[in-house]
């Protein structure tokens, strides 16, 4: 299986990578998604697969080594949450960048000042 | 010494401060502190000529060789007496000659500043000490050239001489760096006791290249001498003071300093010489057909410059007294000659010599100056010029190697520098006059003072040079050929070869004069030829190298930074994909330690689904249906979570996808259709760029597979998170316990997003 989602994990990077070269900021902004969700997936990837037995543990607990790895967890974990936070705030730039210029071309975004 | 420079530092800031009232008499009361300065030098002349110089030592930076090292040896000392007695009468005559313009603090700031970082040139005995001094008076320069800032001739005169000189003063450093790395020292003494073995080393000759390249551009010599003529845009007290006196001399000054270390091999009395000769040639025969009244005496002063250097590459004990003698000579009515013409440019409006003429009448008592200043260049007696000339054409014929032709061209030079100081009194002073001008003889005292008081020593040394010659001559010559030597110096030398020189070249040059004063229509026909001759004009040469240079950058920037954001992603996914590979390449012959299968049969289905969202996302025309097929995907990724034994990740996908799709939702309605904007070859060629980047993505995956996370650490959290932190589920615990502060990180960057959107969607539309 782990072969199969490296397969995803490429999928991802050129979906993201083709969004990211367009013009338009929206699929811009869904470029960006895609390469977080890639990047996450391949860090969750990289610790190995365990399936079924989540890192729960009371006192009694022996066998750690068979569950699955915590720490690249936390990692992604925090990478989500990162990433829902940039997004929001992208989206919310590109509404004002709209509202401001009226265009949705970042070929028109050459200038620092407006043209008039 | 170091109490001396700390003075004149502090002092210059200080300018700034003085009272008003005082502050009118600045000019003057710098040249008080000039004097000073000079009584404080000349006090040390008999302790200094009995070989005892005065040493300064401190540590700066031992580990690097780097100490505050200041030297007060005969040499320095000529110089320092130079830089403070030259200095004081020019703030004298800066004083009335700047009177008429605003902004004088400034310029006597830097002024100011600049005789002290000259002061400090001299006294250093560390060549990094000497290279910092040697730059500090390069900057100062600038802005003393740049003074009329407002005309762009003076910007770019200013701008030339800074990127010469900077260029020089690189080499310099380097070449301080190759030398200093043989003996492994910046220190002077070290140098000269490390002579002979920095001859021998290989890196002498890259060496000595590297700091006469600094020498050369400091001191105007060929080919970099173009930038003196052009940095007569500067005002008169800048070119009488750093032009002629002083830091023209910085580089004839490092040369004679270095001359015990250095000097003396076949490389230096072959290259010193050589661009020494050529440099004097140009000099004196650009100066004469010169019109205008400073650049004439610019092209004199590479003349000056040029024999100063020849003198010291020729590196006899003839030449080297010669050189120091010569040294004082050009000093004296240069400096006054800068002056005069300041003052004639301020009181008739022009520097033209075809404009000037019959000033005699008006100015008697810069006549009088002026006269014997040109009389001292051209070499006449009874004036210290004459000395001078003499005790060169003995140097030069007594020169070893090629003597003759060094001499033959030393005394063209000579007929030449006659010339143009003939045409000078002729056409400035004598004749008719061409305009009536009405002076008031009294406010004219300052300016008369400081240049009066030069040409007086010249006269006066002229007649009975024994003083300068036993104090200061002898002292200084001592130095540069490590060695006690006695110069005599006498008016007459009897009837000998060099006199029998002298006066043909008196001959010739009065001939030549006389030709050129008479008839214009020579004059006018020799510029015409020179054109012809010499068609490259250096200043030109140089500027227009500088626009192709900025024009190449300019063109090569705007390639690199055009603006268009896709191409920047463009480049930098090119990149790292390109490295990847690179790296995947020389990492090949890895082995899988999994087995292809698509086993579990639900989550092949699941990825298939999550693919063709995806897919669905990058292709689909319609923005819902993008963002929706977007969510699906992250969606998917979540039920993968979840089986692979990731629930909070599982939790956490799920509410992030939900609130970014509905931000989307609100947003949309909002925002316009997608655009076609790309055409066909341009989405196959990112097509193939995203491929590129994304297979090598999926091999840097299969390989991570293979790579152990640090198991300790993670170890470390499953045996203490239900002992210590109380918690069974060791993700919640590493978030919220273990790495707390992580998380604060995080929720901090949450809010201030938050914020950040609060703040766009609730800011008013500007006015358009």
């Amino acid at each position: 299986m782990e072969v199969v989602l490296a397969i995803l994990v490429g999928i991802l990077y050129t979906a993201g990578v083709y969004m990211l070269l367009r013009r338009s900021i929206l699929k811009f902004i869904i470029g960006i998604i895609f390469m977080g969700n890639a990047t996450n997936l391949l860090v969750f990837l990289s610790a190995g697969l365990i399936h079924g037995s989540p890192a729960f543990v009371d006192g009694t607990t022996t066998n750690s080594a068979q569950l699955a790895d915590p720490l690249p967890q936390a990692l992604v974990l925090t990478a989500i949450v990162i990433g829902l936070g940039m997004v929001v705030f992208i989206l919310a730039l590109k509404y004002k960048f709209f509202e401001v210029t009226g265009t949705d071309d970042l070929d028109q975004l050459k200038q620092t000042d407006s043209q008039k | 010494m170091l109490n001396l420079l700390i003075i004149y530092f502090l002092l210059a800031v200080g300018i700034f401060l003085l009272p008003k009232s005082i502050k009118l008499q600045k000019g003057v009361l710098i040249a008080v502190v000039h004097l000073a300065a000079f009584i404080w030098f000349a006090s040390k002349i008999q302790f200094i000529s009995a070989e005892k110089p005065i040493i300064l030592f401190a540590h700066w930076i031992p580990e690097l060789g780097l100490n505050i090292e200041f030297l007060l040896d005969g040499l320095s000392l000529a110089f320092a007496l130079l830089v403070s007695g030259i200095g004081a009468s020019v703030f004298l005559y800066a004083h009335s000659y700047m009177k008429s313009y605003d902004y004088t603090d400034k310029f006597f700031f830097f002024l100011f500043l600049f005789s002290g970082a000259m002061l400090g040139l001299v006294m250093s005995s560390n060549l990094i000490q000497l290279f910092i001094f040697w730059e500090f008076t390069t900057v100062l320069s600038f802005f003393l050239i740049s003074f009329f800032h407002e005309k762009e001739v003076a910007r770019k005169a200013a701008f030339q001489s800074l990127v010469i000189t900077f260029f020089g003063g690189l080499g310099l450093l380097a070449g301080i760096l190759l030398i200093g790395s043989v003996v492994d020292s910046y220190s002077l003494n070290d140098w000269i006791a490390g002579s002979e073995k920095i001859k021998e080393s290989s890196l002498y000759l890259p060496g000595l290249l590297l700091i006469l390249l600094g020498v050369f551009t400091k001191s105007a010599q060929f080919p970099f001498h173009f930038w003196l003529p052009e940095a007569m845009q500067a005002p008169a007290p800048v070119s009488a003071y750093l032009h002629s006196a002083t830091m023209v001399k910085a580089g004839v000054f490092l040369l004679a300093r270095l001359s015990p270390a250095l000097g003396g091999t076949a490389e230096w009395t072959f290259i010193v010489p050589l661009f020494g000769v050529i440099t004097m040639l140009i000099g004196s025969y650009f100066a004469i057909t010169q019109t205008d009244l400073k650049i004439i005496l610019a092209y004199t002063t590479i003349n000056a410059l040029g024999i100063l250097v020849l003198l010291i590459g020729i590196d006899t004990r003839l030449s080297i007294k010669a050189a120091v003698l010569f040294l004082f000579i050009h000093a004296f009515y240069k400096a006054s000659l800068f002056m005069v013409a300041g003052f004639i440019e301020k009181k008739t409006g022009t520097r033209d010599l075809n404009e000037l003429g019959g000033l005699k009448k008006s100015f008697p008592i810069t006549f009088g100056i002026a006269l014997l200043a040109l009389l001292s260049m051209a070499g006449l007696p009874p004036m210290l010029g004459f000395l001078g000339k003499e005790l060169i054409y003995e140097a030069k014929v007594q020169s070893p190697g090629f003597g003759s032709l060094i001499f033959i061209f030393g005394v063209i030079s000579n007929i030449f520098m006659f010339a143009v100081s003939m045409r000078l009194i002729f056409k400035v002073f004598l004749g008719k006059p061409k305009n009536s001008y009405n002076v008031s003889k009294i406010k004219n005292v300052m300016f008369v003072l400081g240049p009066g008081l030069l040409v007086l020593l010249s006269l006066i040394f002229g007649i009975s040079p024994n003083f300068l010659g036993k104090w200061i001559i002898d002292p200084a010559m001592s130095v540069i050929y490590a060695e006690p030597v006695k110069a005599e110096l006498k008016l007459w030398h009897g009837f000998n070869l060099v006199l029998f020189l002298s006066l043909a070249t008196v001959a010739a040059g009065a001939l030549l004069s006389y030709i050129l004063i008479k008839k214009d229509w020579i004059e006018e026909k020799w510029r015409k030829i020179n054109k012809i001759i010499f068609p490259v004009r250096f200043p030109e040469v140089f500027s227009y190298a500088l626009e192709k240079f900025v024009a190449i950058s300019v063109s090569k920037t705007k390639v690199m930074q055009h603006g268009y954001h896709r191409y920047y992603i463009l480049t930098i996914i090119l990149f790292t994909a390109a490295l990847l590979w690179l790296q995947l390449y020389f990492t090949r012959g890895w082995h899988l330690e999994t087995s292809i299968t698509f086993q579990p049969f639900y989550i092949s289905g699941l990825v298939l689904i999550i693919v063709l969202a995806t897919l669905f996302t990058v292709l689909t025309r319609s923005r819902i249906a993008a963002i929706i097929a977007m969510g699906v995907t992250g969606y998917g990724l979540s039920l993968i979570f979840l089986y692979y034994s990731a629930v909070d990740l599982a939790i956490t996908q799920i509410l992030a996808e939900t609130l970014m799709v509905v931000m989307f939702m609100l947003i949309l309605q909002r925002l316009p259709v997608f655009a076609r904007l790309s055409a066909k070859a341009t989405k196959i060629r990112d097509l193939i760029v995203a491929s590129i980047f994304g297979s090598a993505m999926t091999l840097v995956a299969i390989k991570a597979i293979n790579v152990d996370f640090n198991n300790p650490i993670s170890e470390y959290f499953m045996a203490n998170s239900y002992d210590k932190a109380f918690g069974k589920n060791v993700v919640n615990v590493i978030l919220v316990d273990f790495r707390a502060l992580d998380t604060l990180g995080e929720v901090t960057v949450l809010v201030v997003a938050a914020l950040g959107v609060s703040v766009l969607l609730n800011s008013k539309k500007p006015k358009t």
